[in-house]
């Protein structure tokens, strides 16, 4: 595996990571870090896994995707937009009153799936999600992606145990391991590894893939099951702020709010340097 | 109450492909026969209560309708914040179905004492909180919760509770049901308790006092229409409940009470566990005994404010 640190970002992760940063300044805040390294994970399975149709967004036979680390709503909220569940001007309106986006995804919002925002919710309502596909022999599968600080909670835990037991392999929990939360890093705050290891006790395939590496996570996701018999889990190493040089795994840039039209401006510079 | 209440979701289960049953860790043998020929429709997880509670939201917001049940403490504490975000929020057709409400496991000690699950689910915004007082008045409620919207917290009594409810009046989600009319005092119950109300009324209606009985085993959303009619006819208002006197029966009409401005004031008075945690174990019984949810505490309650009422003045 690469080091997730030197891998280049083409053309359209930067234009999804400009659409970020207009957003942000929309708003004046957001966690800024959670979603650039969310945002290669969500195109991949945008643009080369999932099934969907965005003008049917409730259409039964989708699959299903919770993006359980709901504070990296950023990223998702710009692949949605891409690929047509709701305007572009929507992101304009992010964080305002009257505005459809929030700084944590809900379900009213065309393409998500659940409310999400408090940590380790996600993953066991994508696991009903899946546990009510196998019950009704239907073949859509479910993913969801949960975060490595969110990992910290029991519940997910709870869910692996459910989904082991079940041997789901329907079922698809991708961890974006940046490997920093709020405080500082996962090792120092609440080390996970050998986190792979956690994930195959648990009962489920693990594989370790460069989150920003498009090829390699458009080997791994369209594969999956990587075993039918067992869930899937997928430990996607990630850079938290990925593409801004001052904001790459610097806490600072955790959540930003009183982002001014100029720090938007030093975001897209960093971009462009990139 | 329980057997009665499980096996109407088998009921149920059986003529509505829709339902699925949720289990945590129950006694061996509990719904077997629904395990036994709806396997699909059938989730026994484990001691993991905020994993089942966000299970049963994704089953319900793919369009099932879902039975969890685990210990009444456990179903409402242990995880609140998913019965908030996971049920509450995304308003999904999910039952919580909470074994042993109140004082009923008195001889297990005070970790499986349900003394605050009517309050803390009432807070919850979109939810719904149903206490029946029998097995009878269950089974009348059982099949109302299929078609109800929104998820629904069901609290249950020990079982083998005394038969007092009445099928005078159909069951509905949401209606109180007047079981004793009255003038002088308004006695309100919730789950067991109308037999509590029931055996105070009589006893003071021989001492020429009349008692109107109003049993609400929907404490939300609370009758407020039937609440108020009764009240105003009488001069004192007491509520009986096994629960804390704070958040549950008595304090949401405490609320209403104190917003309607009766002129004048009516006298009020919560019965119910004062603001501890129950020591000793005993039964459900001397637990309550020992906390003055008796009908003979009602009685003197009632005593006590009718003797602080104005002279009437006709």
């Amino acid at each position: 595996m690469n080091d997730p640190i030197a891998t280049r970002l083409d053309s359209r992760s930067l234009a999804l990571r400009r659409t970020i940063v207009r957003t942000l300044e929309a708003g004046q805040r957001g966690h800024v870090g959670a979603a650039f390294s969310l945002v290669e994970i969500l195109r991949v399975l945008y643009d080369d896994v999932l099934q969907y149709d965005a003008r049917n967004p409730r259409w039964p036979g989708r699959d299903r995707f919770v993006l359980s680390k709901g504070h990296g709503c950023l990223a998702l909220y710009a692949i949605l937009a891409d690929k047509g569940f709701f305007p572009e001007v929507e992101l304009s309106r992010f964080c305002k009153s009257d505005g459809l986006l929030g700084g944590h995804p809900e379900h009213h919002i065309p393409g998500v799936e659940a409310s999400t925002g408090s940590l380790g919710h996600g993953m066991s309502i994508a696991l009903g999600f899946a546990l009510n596909a196998r019950s009704l022999h239907a073949p859509y599968r479910t993913f969801v992606v949960i975060g490595d600080g969110e990992s910290n909670e029991g519940s997910i835990w709870e869910a692996a145990l459910s989904a082991g037991k079940h041997r789901l392999g329907n079922f698809v929990v991708l961890t974006d391991y940046n490997k920093h939360q709020s405080y500082g890093s996962t090792a120092e705050v609440q080390n996970l590894e050998p986190l792979a290891d956690k994930w195959r006790a648990f009962g489920f395939a693990a594989v370790d893939v460069d989150g920003h590496d498009v090829t390699a996570l458009r080997d791994v996701l369209t594969s999956v099951p990587l075993d039918a018999a067992k869930p899937t889990a997928v430990i996607c190493h990630t850079v938290k702020g990925k593409g801004i040089s001052f904001a790459e795994n610097n806490m600072a840039w955790h959540h930003q709010n009183k982002v001014t039209a100029q720090d938007a401006e030093r975001l897209l510079a960093a971009l462009e340097a990139h | 109450m329980r057997k009665r209440c499980l096996d109407a979701v088998y009921e149920l289960a059986k003529n509505d492909e829709r339902i699925v049953f949720i289990g945590s860790d129950l006694g061996v043998g509990t719904l077997d026969q629904f395990k036994n020929e709806l396997p699909d429709r059938f989730f026994m997880e484990g001691v993991s209560e905020a994993n089942i509670v966000g299970m049963a939201a994704g089953f319900a917001l793919d369009g099932r309708i879902v039975y969890v049940n685990t210990i009444a403490t456990f179903i409402t504490r242990r995880c609140f914040e998913q019965a908030v975000l996971d049920l509450g929020l995304h308003n999904v057709n999910v039952r919580l179905i909470g074994n042993g409400g109140g004082v009923v496991y008195a001889p297990l000690g005070p970790t499986h004492l349900a003394i605050d699950d009517l309050a803390i689910m009432r807070a919850i915004p979109n939810m719904t909180v149903v206490a029946p007082c029998d097995a009878d008045e269950m089974g009348r409620l059982m099949p109302r919760t299929v078609e109800h919207q929104g998820p629904v917290y069901i609290r249950l009594g020990k079982g083998g509770d005394p038969i007092v409810s009445t099928d005078a009046v159909p069951f509905e989600i949401g209606r109180a049901i007047p079981m004793i009319a009255g003038d002088d005092v308004l006695l309100v119950s919730t789950g067991i308790t109308l037999r509590i109300a029931l055996e105070a009324a009589a006893v003071l209606k021989s001492e020429g006092i009349s008692a109107a009985v109003l049993h609400m085993p929907t404490v939300k959303p609370l009758d407020v229409h039937a609440f108020m009619s009764h009240a105003s006819r009488v001069d004192a208002i007491v509520t009986i409940e096994e629960h804390s006197i704070l958040g549950g029966l008595g304090g949401a009409l405490a609320e209403i009470v104190a917003e309607a401005g009766f002129e004048p004031a009516k006298r009020f008075k919560r019965i119910g566990i004062p603001d501890v945690f129950p020591h000793g174990y005993g039964s459900q019984a001397t637990m309550m005994a020992q906390l003055g949810i008796t009908p003979e505490r009602a009685i003197a309650v009632v005593h006590e404010l009718l003797a602080m009422r104005p002279a009437r003045t006709n």
